[in-house]
């Protein structure tokens, strides 16, 4: 067992400040166990939101020392020994308390994007896909919705672009429905202007801070910046299009 | 969403703010280092004009001999060149050098890679410097949609760069031959590992993974769409290494023209079969 310093942001959307606490760590705890412990203690009134403690429901995502990471799944052993350990709210949403942010804006943007538009069923009833079709769209639905990868991109935390990019969760939300092999809708114009692919300059943080190891940027981001290039950049799909109608 | 004020959630406003403990200022500051030694070196060794041959061995960066002039030390003679000897109509004010006819199209290449912008946006553009750290401030930020609408057009620079490989393939073949003997020596294997590098990097092009097989929503519909699905799976290994080779086949571009150079100038000496 061994104290540890920590240093959480305390206050509401008006202000507020660091407060210092300590507790006593044991083996195998992670930063939420010291949250807890930390709300026994001494801070009954600490706000934090979590729920499944087992790294699937997205709820208690924070910054912990500077990195947008989920308190349950972040180990205090992971965390140098010596240092006070800074908690604070995800940077790019509105602060409720304490460490509880309003991520209502990101069920916003989902509602924007048109949903599955499937193609007719086959003769005998049924909608059938191949392994290989979906197995690329499967990668996107391990998204917990933590919004870990929303906060630390900066187009939305530094940038002020909350308005006209729909950040990473939903581009790749996007993928997942433009290579679904049953879909027919066509979003490709509304990815490049309302929910502005170009805006995105890849940085790829969103993949480095991703608890589901999603690769975001390269099979998500990426994929479906070149179809936006298909569409709208590339002179020689343009001739084809125009004058072969492919 | 709304913005925040300055004390709401600890952060404070200004460029590079981060309360990360971390030295996550390491890899852009070796990205920087990186990118700006390759860019030194290389233009320098595109301005010299000279010692970018010896024997069969030819640098990567004069790579198609496109016109030379045979009296350069350390050139190439007038049966190398595509087109033959150098043009009159070259600016005097430019120097002649074969360099400079062809490291436009893979510094395009380059530039417009998807993993090179993350690593200049970094290093050099600090939008941002590191994850969770502030960007660089701008006033009214665009992205890639208006000045830098350009890197979209990163396939063309693509159809270049895969021109390329086959050139500098044909390059490490001759480099197996000299004087119609075939024979090995130290360059043939430093100019065969550069093309080797050269193609993991560019077949493992995000753009490439596109247009192979990315673009399709339906691997299993029919046999080119399942030709392509094989393509696009082995695309795909290489593309996830792209960091990887970038870094190696940028390193190894360089390596090979100081190994050309210096053998050149007879600074090192080239073991070899044929003995000299």
């Amino acid at each position: 067992m061994a104290k540890r310093q920590f240093k959480i942001w305390r206050g509401n959307k008006n202000g507020g400040e660091f407060a210092n606490y300590q507790t006593e760590i044991e083996p195998g705890m992670v930063v939420l166990d010291a949250i807890h412990s930390i709300q026994a203690e001494s801070a009954g009134d600490l706000a934090v939101r979590w729920n499944c403690k087992a790294g699937k429901c997205g709820s208690c995502s924070m910054e912990i020392n500077g990195k947008p990471r989920l308190s349950c799944m972040t180990r205090m052993n992971s965390l140098p020994a010596n240092e006070t350990v800074t908690l604070q709210p995800l940077k790019t949403f509105p602060v409720i308390k304490d460490l509880v942010t309003d991520v209502s804006w990101n069920y916003r943007q989902k509602e924007k994007i048109q949903p599955l538009k499937p193609k007719p069923r086959d003769a005998d009833g049924n909608y059938r896909m191949m392994q290989e079709d979906v197995d690329r769209i499967q990668e996107f639905r391990k998204c917990i919705e933590c919004f870990l990868c929303q906060d630390v991109c900066h187009v939305l935390r530094d940038q002020d672009q909350a308005n006209n990019f729909v950040g990473p969760r939903f581009m790749i939300y996007l993928a997942s429905l433009e290579m679904h092999p049953l879909d027919t809708a066509d979003r490709i114009p509304t990815i490049r202007k309302e929910f502005g692919s170009g805006l995105c300059n890849i940085t790829r943080c969103c993949t480095e801070v991703c608890p589901e190891h999603i690769n975001i940027t390269d099979n998500g981001i990426i994929p479906l910046k070149e179809r936006v290039v298909d569409r709208f950049y590339d002179p020689v799909m343009w001739v084809k299009r125009k004058f072969f109608g492919v | 969403m709304t913005t925040q004020e300055i004390a709401v959630g600890g952060y404070s406003k200004g460029f590079s703010q981060t309360h990360r403990t971390d030295r996550w200022w390491i890899g852009p500051l070796l990205t920087f280092l990186g990118f700006s030694s390759f860019i030194v070196y290389s233009t320098w060794a595109a301005l010299q004009g000279n010692h970018y041959f010896y024997g069969s061995y030819l640098s990567p960066f004069y790579s198609p001999l496109l016109f030379v002039d045979p009296s350069v030390t350390g050139g190439a003679s007038l049966e190398h060149a595509w087109f033959g000897g150098w043009p009159s109509w070259w600016p005097s004010f430019v120097p002649a050098s074969p360099a400079f006819l062809v490291l436009a199209f893979p510094g395009a290449f380059r530039f417009t890679c998807y993993y090179y912008r993350k690593a200049y946006y970094r290093a050099f553009a600090f939008t941002p410097p590191g994850c969770a750290v502030t960007a660089l401030p701008q006033k009214n930020y665009k992205g890639e949609t208006f000045l830098l609408l350009f890197q979209n057009l990163h396939r063309y620079a693509l159809y270049f760069a895969l021109f390329f490989i086959i050139i500098l393939f044909s390059d490490a073949v001759q480099a197996f031959f000299r004087d119609g003997k075939l024979g090995i020596g130290v360059g043939s294997i430093v100019l065969l590992l550069n093309a080797t590098f050269l193609s993991c990097y560019t077949l493992g092009c995000h753009s490439f993974r596109h247009l192979v097989g990315g673009k399709l929503d339906c691997f299993s519909c029919d046999a080119t769409s399942s030709t392509r699905y094989g393509l696009w799976k082995r695309v795909t290994l290489l593309n996830e290494n792209h960091m990887l080779f970038a870094w190696i086949s940028l390193f190894w571009v360089g390596f090979s023209d100081v190994y050309v150079r210096l053998v050149s100038m007879g600074i090192w000496h080239d073991l070899s079969t044929w003995g000299n």
